[in-house]
């Protein structure tokens, strides 16, 4: 089992916590004149995206969490699971519904998305930062309204809803930021 | 760990440096008006820091035997003015491993003074001044916190009330979980690093004085009215930073050798590797040093807040990293 001493702290290092993974987001070393040394970290729990503040005294060991991200190509849901592919070696992954949380409302088969692993599986799994998907549903379009304002709601090919304005039909193509849900532009 | 690649360009501008290089020749300036002579002393010492908080850097030579890089010049500058140096300065490197992060480098540099006659509230006017001069602001007296007063206002307790439990229990509801390991001490150190120290100075400059006793270091310890002990030592603060610390300087030799030997059994008791003490120290001591006061401060640090920076090695050439 490998682990880190403080003075390894970096962001993005991966470290085990209360039996959790979590990664290190912030490390500051304070050290009072003529005191303890400590470490005080902000860290995020890669189960449940929650950020704590920890100390360390300086010098500790922390555990290492085995947690590593790759480049993984979406194949198939299959009703239960997700199912991933690495591109090169053509190894399988799969997801569960607990990692899907941020991606499944966006994703469509053959999308790249970047796959956290935690001892092998898939912990949690990121959309591209832009997708394009086409609306599925929502009211009749208002030609000519370029006023900007209101917006209505809009159903997309993966279930995802998103406001878009009023112009919209069903069948266009939209760009869509899926870190913050919101609409772009048409695709 | 690989050892990442180092980048050969300064990390600091060369508009930073050159900041940093007036705000040198401004102290020695200060200094030489009040007649307080600069000494160079040994980098390298025969003798280390055996301050168990303190990792002292040493070497071996080709012939095996075993140096220290200073932590601070304190031990040959005392042996200087136990032999009637006067009131003297020195502006140079001072080693500590393992202090690595925005406000530490490994090696750093240390303007250091002793004032004979002085106990350690007139080091603290003396401080006031240089900074109002290096600040280019009106100087105006400083606040003075007692560490008893700070630490009670952080956790609502009273310096009798401070055990480990208590100070956990007040502390780990604003600082979240703490340690398991620490004791008393090193819960008061959370309360000053952590939570108290980072508020501290943000207007004017300040100062943190009468420190517990059993962080008296190098400063002798009076009791007050009341019959508690108190270190009478300081810690100046500035933007949340610890600028320097200083001491109405023990002078009692057989005093300073208890204390060399409490640390080295506290080392010991830790399992960290044994530094001897320095005997040139203790005779000098019992030889007599005069009544004074000292105080080291991070030229580092200093420069980089002069100079609004976040970090010192936006005022260093060359950091850790790219030494």
């Amino acid at each position: 089992m490998s682990s880190y001493s403080t003075n390894q702290f970096k962001g993005g290092l991966k470290i085990m916590l209360d039996g959790d993974p979590y990664t290190i987001v912030e490390n500051e070393f304070v050290k009072p004149g003529k005191g303890q040394a400590f470490n005080r970290v902000k860290v995020r729990n890669l189960k449940n995206g929650r950020v704590v503040e920890r100390t360390f005294k300086s010098g500790e060991s922390v555990e290492a969490a085995d947690v590593h991200e790759l480049e993984l190509q979406y194949l198939y849901n299959d009703g239960e699971f997700w199912h991933f592919m690495e591109p090169k070696s053509f190894e399988q992954y799969t997801a569960d519904d607990t990692a899907m949380a941020s991606a499944k409302n966006w994703i469509k088969e053959q999308d790249t998305c970047t796959v956290t692993l935690y001892n092998g599986s898939p912990l949690s799994v990121e959309p591209p930062n832009f997708v394009e998907l086409e609306v599925t549903e929502t009211d009749p379009g208002v030609r000519g309204d370029t006023s900007g304002g209101g917006g209505k709601p809009a159903t997309l090919e993966t279930g995802a809803v998103v406001r878009v304005p009023l112009f919209i039909d069903v069948g266009d193509k939209l760009k869509v930021d899926t870190r913050n849900g919101e609409y772009v532009s048409r695709a | 760990m690989s050892t990442p690649a180092r980048a050969w360009q300064p990390a600091a501008s060369i508009e930073a440096l050159r900041f940093r290089a007036e705000v040198v020749a401004r102290i020695r300036a200060f200094f030489s008006a009040r007649e307080v002579l600069e000494v160079t002393t040994p980098v390298l010492s025969q003798a280390g820091a055996t301050d168990p908080q303190i990792d002292s850097l040493s070497l071996r030579d080709a012939q095996g035997r075993h140096w220290w890089l200073q932590s601070s010049p304190e031990f040959h500058m005392k042996r200087l003015l136990a032999a009637g140096s006067g009131a003297i300065y020195q502006i140079g490197p001072a080693f500590r491993g393992d202090e690595l992060g925005r406000w530490h480098n490994a090696e750093f540099s240390m303007l250091e003074w002793y004032r004979p006659q002085f106990d350690h509230h007139a080091l603290m006017d003396e401080i006031e001044v240089l900074w109002s001069e290096l600040a280019h602001s009106r100087h105006t007296p400083w606040p003075r916190y007692r560490y008893v007063d700070l630490i009670e206002q952080a956790t609502g307790l009273a310096w009798a009330q401070c055990s480990a439990a208590r100070l956990r229990a007040a502390l780990e509801p604003q600082l979240g979980t703490l340690p398991q390991d620490l004791d008393r001490s090193g819960l008061l150190d959370a309360a000053m690093g952590l939570l108290i120290s980072p508020q501290l100075g943000m207007d004017t400059p300040c100062f943190v004085h009468d420190f517990p006793p059993e962080q008296a270091a190098l400063a002798r310890v009076e009791k007050d009215a009341a019959g508690q002990p108190w270190a009478r030592r300081f810690e100046w603060f500035w933007r949340g930073q610890e600028l320097g610390n200083g001491f109405h300087e023990l002078t009692d030799g057989p005093e300073q050798a208890r204390r060399f030997a409490a640390d080295r059994d506290q080392r010991r008791r830790q399992g960290q590797s044994d530094v001897p003490a320095d005997r040139c120290l203790i005779e000098a001591l019992s030889h007599g040093l005069p009544d004074c006061a000292g105080v080291a401060v991070g030229i580092d640090r200093l420069c980089a807040l002069l100079y609004g920076a976040e970090n010192v090695s936006s005022v260093m050439a060359f950091p850790t990293d790219r030494a």
